[in-house]
């Protein structure tokens, strides 16, 4: 048999590994009466909550860095400007600075 | 008339820029991206340029990759991912025309004749679409605009990733025809090689010669590359969610371990049969004629094929009749190693039928009962809410999972017929 004898395929990335480029959240989001999703507060790795200050882009787009694609909030959070994602299948990311 | 604006959009290695879009710690390294091996489908499906550059070709079995590109990197398909990336491009698509067609899962053909006028030229509609394509979805596309299909598809051919080619009136005889003839949709390697014992090696040789004279040589197909070198294919451009006719359904397998008796065959055929089947309901259709395609393990394949007397789409009809073709043609002179069972020949299935005195409609009518509340538990609760008894004769042949392994495939350029205009 010719087939595959000592093929090693790439094991689904583990938790780690992914978590090195995006940072799954727990966010607090509300669904407006005509429907749009907006995000009020989002919940860090290490426990602390932060507030969403403002809202002040929200479209469709990907991110390189942290691997993956959803419609992107760009928000003012402690008055920094941060970066969430919706990936569309209701988790959302962002990106840690460090990578 | 106005001419056409036609533009044909293709990803660039689509299901490699996928993954390597959702693993960024894979970029700019050598992947594939190929089947599973233990289940044997050890071939590879894309590929990154990188690993084009090692000289990794799609199709290349796992083992060969690893040959010639020892740091390859092989991770394993996400159809889910790959048909939603493939669902918003159409979104992105049908922003600019209700016109897209697509082809295969990475390619798409847009018309956008009618929104010329307020979204500017061919060329602009072309920049904006890779744009958004690259910063909403993350992935590159190369575009062509041409004035027909064929030098759309072929433009967006010529330069990529990340590009737009206009083929326009003044520059095709410098762009196309100066292109080798395999370049063309549908010359393959047999028209190619027909082509050049005639001399004919570019496609402007092919434009240039005389209708009657590839008539000559490649029959009816001569006709329709003539036009296609040409400029002169009509083919229209489909409506969004238009669908070409169904002409066979058909699933198929390699299974997870060679099969050495008719028990194994039957299982697999069992789980083929159940998919066929549902598909067939699902379009409300029935197969008149019943096939099968047996590739045993030395890839020695043929098929053969049989019309039933009544038109079928019960599941343990057409197991069965696959059963007893694959009985009266395979005699195990060595183990099989992937089947396909198809219906074609496909009739509506509530058209009437000559009953047969026998065979008992009563039964026939029962088992279609049972069949149908299979697929409602199934679409209620999941595929292995319910399954037969012979399946579970052996664990390893069972795993395999058709439904998913159902892979699309571009259909063929006249799958809807002949609209060259010729």
């Amino acid at each position: 048999m010719i087939y595959g004898e000592a093929i090693t395929i790439e094991k689904e990335p583990d938790r780690d590994e992914e978590e090195r480029y995006k940072v799954y959240v727990k966010v607090v989001a509300v669904f407006t009466e005509d429907g749009r999703l907006i995000p009020l507060q989002i919940t860090w790795k290490d426990g602390r909550k932060y507030n969403i200050d403002r809202i002040i882009d929200c479209r469709r787009a990907a991110s390189l860095k942290g691997g993956g694609m959803g419609i992107r909030y760009t928000c003012r959070i402690c008055s920094q400007i941060s970066q969430l994602y919706y990936e569309e299948n209701n988790r959302w990311f962002m990106v840690p600075k460090e990578v | 008339m106005k001419e056409r604006v036609i533009l044909h959009s293709d990803m660039n290695s689509c299901y490699a820029s996928i993954e390597v879009l959702h693993r960024p710690g894979l970029r700019g390294k050598p992947v594939a991206v190929g089947g599973d091996p233990e289940l044997r489908h050890g071939i590879v499906l894309a590929k990154t340029p990188e690993a084009k550059r090692c000289g990794v070709k799609t199709g290349m079995a796992l083992w060969e990759a690893r040959q010639i590109c020892p740091d390859i990197i092989f991770v394993p398909p996400h159809y889910d991912r790959y048909m939603r990336f493939s669902g918003l491009a159409r979104e992105i698509y049908g922003e600019y025309t209700n016109k897209v067609e697509p082809f295969g899962l990475d390619e798409s053909w847009l018309d956008v004749t009618e929104s010329t006028g307020i979204r500017g030229s061919g060329e602009v509609i072309a920049e904006e679409i890779r744009n958004r394509m690259k910063r909403e979805l993350g992935i590159t596309v190369s575009v062509g605009v041409s004035w027909n299909k064929i030098f759309a598809k072929f433009g967006s051919d010529y330069r990529k990733p990340d590009a737009v080619t206009v083929i326009d009136r003044d520059n095709y005889h410098e762009l196309v025809w100066g292109a080798p003839a395999s370049d063309l949709l549908y010359v393959g390697r047999a028209t190619g090689r027909k082509l050049k014992d005639v001399g004919i090696r570019t496609i402007g040789d092919i434009a240039n010669a005389e209708e009657e004279f590839l008539y000559s040589r490649l029959g009816k197909m001569g006709r329709v590359l003539s036009a296609f070198a040409r400029g002169e294919d009509r083919t229209p451009v489909a409506q969004i969610g238009s669908r070409a006719p169904v002409k066979s359904i058909g699933n198929g397998i390699t299974a997870p371990r060679d099969l050495n008796s008719y028990e194994d065959v039957e299982i697999v055929v069992y789980l083929l049969a159940e998919s066929v089947g549902a598909r067939l309901r699902e379009h409300s259709l029935a197969a008149a004629t019943i096939e099968i395609d047996i590739r045993d393990s030395g890839l020695y394949s043929f098929s053969r094929r049989r019309s039933v007397s009544i038109p079928t789409n019960i599941n343990s009809d057409i197991a069965r009749y696959a059963m007893s073709l694959f009985r009266e043609n395979y005699h195990f002179g060595n183990p099989v190693r992937s089947i396909c069972v198809r219906g074609s020949n496909l009739v509506p299935d509530d058209q009437p039928v000559q009953m047969n005195l026998f065979m008992d409609e009563n039964q026939r009518t029962r088992r279609h009962q049972a069949d149908l509340a299979v697929d409602s538990i199934r679409r209620r609760f999941g595929y292995r809410a319910i399954q037969r008894g012979v399946i579970l004769n052996d664990e390893t042949l069972s795993r395999a999972d058709i439904k998913s392994d159902n892979v699309i495939h571009p259909r063929g350029y006249f799958d809807r017929g002949n609209l060259v205009g010729i």
